[in-house]
């Protein structure tokens, strides 16, 4: 999969848990200041994510994971 | 074999309801981000109450909508974790300010999934003949295990009490108790801590929210298949009571779009083991499930530990 296909996919789960706009979703973004995703919406974005591309996201990971881009870099290193 | 039924609910809230806005006031934090990510607009906060005085005043509704008189009962299980006193226990503070004569009585502590846990120690104590009317409370007072100055708690738990009374069916009577399906999860025993003497509760709120979100559905769903009840008769779903967004995370795969679902936190907060009970106990007084229509209750939370059953509405 590649990067843009992994930030595709995000995008996907992120209209669906937070009902951001796919169009704002790019590696850059913050998950908190830019997509407006709360600590909640995290864990249900990273379970969704987990279903969707197969890989395993602990919960200590989870803080880790700020940018759309990060999220990108552990599931394409993880898949 | 004869299973178990619950007759009447009943249940005690203190009288002083505090707002999100009162709390704005001992911590940052506001009414809309409280209302976003728990879905608690009001809690009730004891004043002198115990917890053994909100669990009699529950018990006690509970014991008069039954139509049983205290002479009756001869098991009393109290679900709790936030019992200041180790002796005498709730449950025998309970019996002996009702007039309860010699019941066997003790209290159980499961934390959040408290009441379903003694739901199906009751059910299991009746089919066995050790019992064959029982009084089951859940009864918590968190305000006296809550930091006051911390607002990722703070604005979370609350104090309560409900009850039901349940008693052994005829042989003939399909049970009104379903299987409990219970069990926890040892591993993840740091998420939610009570620990120490006068103690503060604490929690891992991503990692409570990921398991409940997660974990439990498929539990509740075992519930009723053990019920032999399809998820799509179930008149209402009750949930321990531990944060809006959780309690539509599991509802949402349950699948039950016909079913009602408890959402007592917006109005009592988070009680704890008293919180499905109080749900059931409303619902049950405002008549919005018909008698006989099966319930799936669930409980989840410090342990973690989790229990749950389908029940027949009283």
């Amino acid at each position: 999969m590649t990067r843009d296909e992994i930030t595709a996919g995000l995008a996907e789960i992120l209209e669906e848990v937070a009902g951001v706009n796919p169009d704002d979703v790019a590696e850059g973004k913050s998950f908190t200041d830019d997509l407006d995703v709360d600590s909640l919406s995290m864990v249900e974005v990273v379970v969704a994510a987990e279903e969707k591309f197969g890989v395993k996201i602990p919960d200590n990971e989870v803080q880790n994971l700020k940018t759309v881009g990060d999220a990108v870099s552990y599931i394409e290193a993880q898949s | 074999m004869a299973g178990s039924r619950i007759v009447a609910m009943g249940h005690y809230q203190p009288s002083r309801v505090v707002t999100n806005d009162e709390i704005a006031q001992m911590v940052d934090t506001n009414d809309e981000w409280i209302r976003d990510r728990v879905g608690i607009v009001t809690r009730r906060i004891a004043g002198d109450e115990t917890v053994a005085d909100m669990a009699t005043a529950a018990a006690g509704k509970a014991l008069a909508n039954s139509g049983l008189t205290a002479a009756d009962i001869d098991l009393v299980v109290v679900a709790t974790c936030s019992s200041a006193d180790r002796s005498p226990n709730v449950a025998c503070r309970v019996a002996a300010k009702l007039g309860i004569n010699a019941p066997a009585a003790f209290d159980l502590n499961t934390a959040c999934s408290g009441f379903a846990y003694a739901l199906g120690t009751v059910d299991h104590a009746i089919r066995a003949g050790a019992a064959r009317n029982a009084i089951v409370v859940g009864a918590e007072k968190l305000s006296d295990l809550t930091d006051w100055t911390d607002r990722s708690t703070c604005i979370i738990f609350a104090d309560g009490a409900g009850a039901a009374v349940v008693t052994a069916t005829a042989d003939d009577e399909p049970a009104g108790i379903g299987p409990v399906v219970w069990g926890s999860a040892p591993e993840k025993s740091d998420a939610v801590r009570i620990e120490g003497w006068q103690p503060y509760i604490t929690q891992e709120g991503q990692s409570v929210f990921r398991w409940a979100t997660t974990a439990i559905a498929p539990l509740a769903l075992q519930a009723c298949e053990r019920a032999g009840v399809h998820p799509s008769e179930l008149a209402a779903f009750v949930p321990h009571q531990a944060n809006a967004r959780i309690i539509d995370g599991i509802a949402k795969r349950l699948n039950i779009p016909d079913a009602i679902i408890a959402k007592d936190i917006v109005e009592s907060g988070n009680t704890s083991a008293a919180s499905i009970p109080l749900a059931l106990s409303k619902l049950v007084e405002r008549r919005e499930v018909p008698s006989g229509a099966p319930v799936l209750l669930f409980g989840f939370g410090g342990g973690l530990t989790y229990a749950g059953q389908v029940v027949r509405c009283p």
